[in-house]
């Protein structure tokens, strides 16, 4: 007689497996964000977010660092969302599907997949040597643009492509042109999906180290252009914390990087809802 | 007479979906296409709005005329064609839009952006298929939020805020429960004083309610076109005979 499992018992099994994979995964997350703000919530004072860096970071606060990376942020973002949705449009709407849209779908897929390394070393290279920008907000945003390109151009397209078909046909039976179908139509609806793009994008941004690194530079100073030199949040943990400069203020800017991220999913996720009510 | 179609054929790369089809469609009277599913009725209807321009791989021969202008010709404005031409389609399908902005599309795409213009065209279109009363307050609702019915209603009403004088609907009532259908052909009934209309439909019982003259097609073949009466209680082809009487389909 063979020993077998009987449906239910597989059930249970199958079910019980599923709840701890996911425990796991929940419960490694919350450690990390539980484990850092724990060990940074102390530093959190009005004057360490308020105050300039000194003394290399041993003492004042890191308003350099959290404009920078606001700055840097907002650059980027600013510069990949209307040229990644641009792309997208032009890839589902006017590529028919063919040879060419494979190509640069796949293209995009290999981009978002290279390290952020790779894009720092490209940065540094083009934008602030041969360009001649400098160590700059300039020449970060614009890396972190180039790096979150794919990501937004993926998910935009993926928004579009959603959009029923019928959508574009009633549009055109009511004398509407291409473009009207596209603003008019096609981009309301596919707004959901592409600001989970852009949001995925800010996420990469705000904690990317290693391409803003060799592109902003590490300047404590206040910014004061896009032409400024500026040290991330990211930067100024990764340097407080190799370099041995003080682990209590690095642990502070990654509690503060970390709620800036939680904040930033927050309000977008609010803000896609409340979109999504209005319509649906 | 409004629309004439002479030897007209449309092949979907090799295959022939019409075959020499030859109709007169007259002036504020309902039309019924009826027929068995694939028999080209859809088709049919989609080459008075050009709806199959969009399809790849489709040729047509011979004419469609709309007051003896040939719609098909190279001079002929497309864009012009699909504002006198109007559609409504299968499935109530508003856009994820506002009830207002919903309406105000045809007019906006033809550059109508004055807020007292739009406003009155949203009304009068609301009230062209008695929704104004129901709706008046909430014209910034999302639209999907409406019933199918009412949907299907505000597709309508959609379509005459671009002052159409044709309109084709595409089974506009197969996704409505009786009652909805209901008042959905009161409406073409009402409708049919300003405008002329072309209705495909499954069902024959509706062409018989509402249709003043009744097209019966079968494998892309228009194969009897009259008047209703004729159609339904005396058909001159055997196969008309058959399909109203059950036989197929």
């Amino acid at each position: 007689m063979t020993f077998r499992i009987g449906p239910r018992t597989s059930q249970i099994i199958a079910y019980i497996t599923l709840l701890v994979m996911t425990a796991i995964t929940v419960i490694v997350l919350f450690f990390i964000i539980f484990y850092i703000l724990k060990n940074g919530i102390g530093q959190l004072t009005l004057e360490f977010l308020t105050d300039r860096t000194r003394d290399m970071g041993r003492e004042g606060g890191i308003l350099p660092s959290i404009l920078g990376t606001l700055f840097i942020t907002i650059f980027a973002i600013l510069i990949a969302t209307p040229l990644g949705v641009g792309s997208a449009v032009y890839l589902v709407e006017y590529t028919k599907g063919g040879f060419i849209r494979r190509i640069i779908s796949f293209g995009a897929d290999c981009l978002a997949g290279v390290p952020s390394i790779i894009f720092g070393l490209f940065g540094f290279i083009f934008f602030v040597i041969t360009m001649n920008l400098g160590w700059s907000i300039l020449s970060g945003g614009l890396t972190l643009a180039v790096m979150i390109l794919p990501t937004i151009i993926r998910t935009s397209e993926e928004a579009i492509k959603a959009v029923p078909y019928t959508y574009r046909e009633i549009s055109y039976s009511l004398g509407g042109g291409k473009l009207d179908t596209i603003v008019r139509v096609v981009l309301p609806s596919a707004l959901p999906g592409i600001l989970t793009g852009v949001i995925l994008g800010i996420g990469r941004a705000v904690g990317e180290t290693a391409a803003v690194i060799f592109t902003a530079g590490s300047s404590l100073g206040l910014p004061t252009s896009i032409f400024s030199s500026t040290r991330t949040l990211a930067v100024h943990f990764y340097i407080l914390a190799r370099e041995g400069i003080s682990m209590p203020k690095a642990y502070g800017t990654a509690a503060v990087l970390i709620i800036i991220i939680l904040a930033i999913n927050f309000i977008a996720y609010r803000l896609m809802h409340r979109f999504i009510a209005r319509y649906y | 007479m409004i629309i004439n179609t002479a030897n007209l054929n449309l092949y979907y790369h090799k295959f022939q979906a019409l075959k020499n089809v030859n109709m007169s469609i007259k002036r504020n009277l309902i039309t019924g296409m009826i027929g068995p599913s694939g028999c080209g009725k859809s088709t049919l209807l989609r080459i008075f709005n050009r709806m199959n321009d969009l399809i790849e791989g489709v040729r047509i021969t011979g004419s469609v005329l709309i007051d003896n202008d040939d719609i098909y010709a190279p001079v002929y404005d497309l864009i012009l064609l699909r504002k006198r031409v109007g559609m409504v389609f299968q499935r109530p399908n508003a856009f994820p839009l506002s009830i207002f902005d919903n309406i105000a599309y045809g007019p906006r795409v033809w550059s109508i952006s004055d807020k007292k213009t739009l406003t009155e065209i949203v009304e009068r279109s609301l009230a062209a298929v008695d929704l104004f009363d129901d709706l008046k307050d909430d014209l910034r609702r999302p639209a999907l939020s409406l019933s199918a019915e009412k949907q299907q209603r505000l597709c309508i009403a959609r379509l005459l805020a671009v002052e159409p004088e044709i309109l084709l609907m595409d089974e506009p009532c197969s996704a409505l429960d009786p009652i909805a259908t209901g008042k959905i052909e009161e409406l073409m009934l009402d409708l049919k004083k300003k405008y002329t209309i072309i209705i495909v439909t499954h069902n024959m019982q509706q062409a018989a309610r509402i249709a003043d003259e009744v097209g019966f097609m079968l494998l892309g073949e228009l194969v009897e076109f009259d008047t209703a009466k004729t159609v339904f209680t005396n058909p001159k082809d055997k196969r008309t005979f058959d399909y109203i009487s059950g036989r197929f389909g």
